[in-house]
């Protein structure tokens, strides 16, 4: 199989298209995802709040005004093909420039800074890239700004193996109930068991860019995905933490391998504003 | 649900005295918005006895740090973040006049005590709800700490801008009694 080059400039271009349709235009899974809870929640502050939701999602997309102020951090996924070969500006820079030249036509937030002086960069640069290589020639490209309502209220945990199936859901299911109404319910749970200690955060994060409320192929895991998403739905919180049965609309589960000694959980948690597009180049 | 009720900036006592936890209420006037760097400058005048750069009394502060506008806006996409960061710099501000927060999300102990004590609100917006929220914008200036961008404290003025009553000044909160309400006990 040939080498197939692929200028980064293309890369540069398609990050800055997939941070200006992602900040403006939810995915059609989301939309109907409002549809359903508001056809679930009993609540009339719950009620109030999907039509509120409704009403944001199609002045963003009508005007191209951001979905909230809070434009987040760029999180940039590339599975990058092993028979393509990138030429041009190096691959980093090429995603920040996306990134910079996105926010910047946007009218987004700038929201990044430096971590001692806090000093604001102007530009929402740098993105965080995670770069996985697959077989193929191609390069998918997954942009999820992510907003840090839901990024505060996220956690990892190292249990001992004892901790068993119950201390997942126990976990999962109390930092929903602690985070009340900062993570901007109703909810998408990312949930990564396994792995290691930066590995299971991966890829809760990982989980959120599955169609929402799309099962995980492993029955196993999907009755796991299930049984979360009826306990959080019985916590009460409801959306925007004002009481109601809508507390999340989905629960990814992803998992990994692990080790003989551990039993690794993180709860990546994502507000309603699930801005996530893709492309493939 | 009730009919929201529609009121003017800045509050008066009586004002805050008849909110009530629940409430869905317009709000209309002047607001202020800051948000984390901008509370720390404020509270380190107060430590160092200066001038505050707008008049606290009766004032509303919110929560906020919006997106540039677009040509012809007033404000980019504008909703309101966590409170609960805020929440060590509220007390000092509450003692000096400010009567109402807009916010998302529980206040720690310290500061519902502040509002019972000087007569405050805490009201919710709806986080995530940027554009919607931005519509009610009808003029923004930056007053101070430019140099903070996107959190420079801003003197903005909104119309019929809508919010809840999280916690009246009389000790109740919306997101205890909403969630017992709805909450499911085996």
């Amino acid at each position: 199989m040939g080498i197939r080059e692929i200028r980064t400039s293309r890369i540069t271009d398609t990050v800055k298209r997939l941070c200006l349709e992602a900040t403006t235009t939810l995915n059609s899974d989301m939309i109907e995802a409002f549809e359903k809870g508001l056809s679930m929640e009993t609540s009339p502050q719950g009620k109030e709040i999907f039509r509120q939701l409704a009403d944001n999602a199609r002045i963003a997309r009508e005007e191209s005004i951001s979905l909230c102020q809070d434009a987040g951090m760029a999180v940039v996924f590339i599975e990058l093909g092993q028979d393509v070969h990138l030429a041009g500006a190096d691959l980093i820079e090429a995603v920040n420039q996306g990134v910079r030249q996105g926010y910047a036509e946007g009218y987004l937030r700038p929201s990044t800074l430096d971590p001692i002086s806090r000093r604001n960069y102007g530009d929402n640069t740098p993105a965080i890239l995670h770069l996985e290589m697959v077989p193929g020639d191609r390069v998918k490209i997954h942009v999820l700004p992510k907003g840090f309502g839901g990024e505060n209220m996220s956690r990892v945990v190292l249990f001992h193996p004892g901790a068993g199936l119950e201390g997942v859901r126990e976990f999962v299911v109390n930092r929903i109930r602690e985070a009340g109404a900062n993570p901007c319910p109703p909810l998408i749970v990312g949930v990564g068991v396994g792995g290691n200690f930066e590995k299971c955060a991966i890829i809760a994060k990982r989980s959120l860019l599955r169609p929402v409320g799309r099962p995980h192929p492993d029955p196993e895991v999907a009755q796991l995905e299930a049984e979360l998403l009826r306990e959080i739905n019985r916590t009460g919180i409801g959306p925007q933490g004002l009481g109601g049965r809508v507390t999340a609309l989905a629960v990814h589960v992803e998992t990994f391998p692990t080790h003989i000694g551990s039993l690794p959980v993180a709860v990546n948690l994502q507000c309603h504003s699930h801005r996530c597009k893709s492309a493939v180049v | 649900m009730d009919t929201p009720i529609r009121i003017q900036t800045p509050l008066s006592e009586d004002v805050v005295l008849r909110l009530k936890t629940g409430d869905r209420v317009l709000l209309n006037g002047v607001i202020y918005a800051a948000r984390d760097a901008a509370h720390k400058r404020l509270v380190q005048l107060i430590h160092e006895g200066k001038e505050l750069p707008f008049d606290l009394l009766g004032s509303v502060i919110y929560y906020v740090g919006p997106a540039p506008p677009r040509p012809g806006m007033v404000e980019g996409s504008a909703g309101p973040t966590s409170s609960y960061r805020m929440d060590p710099y509220t007390p000092p501000l509450l003692d000096r006049g400010l009567k109402a927060m807009i916010g998302k999300g529980q206040r720690g102990p310290e500061v519902v005590h502040s509002m019972a004590k000087n007569k405050a609100v805490y009201f919710a917006a709806t986080g995530g709800a940027g554009a919607l929220l931005s519509k009610t914008m009808i003029a923004s200036a930056v007053i101070a700490y430019e140099d903070l961008g996107p959190e420079a404290i801003r003197r903005i003025t909104v119309v019929d801008f809508p919010v809840m009553v999280v916690n009246d000044c009389f000790g109740n909160d919306l997101y205890r009694l909403g969630r017992a309400q709805f909450e499911t006990v085996e």
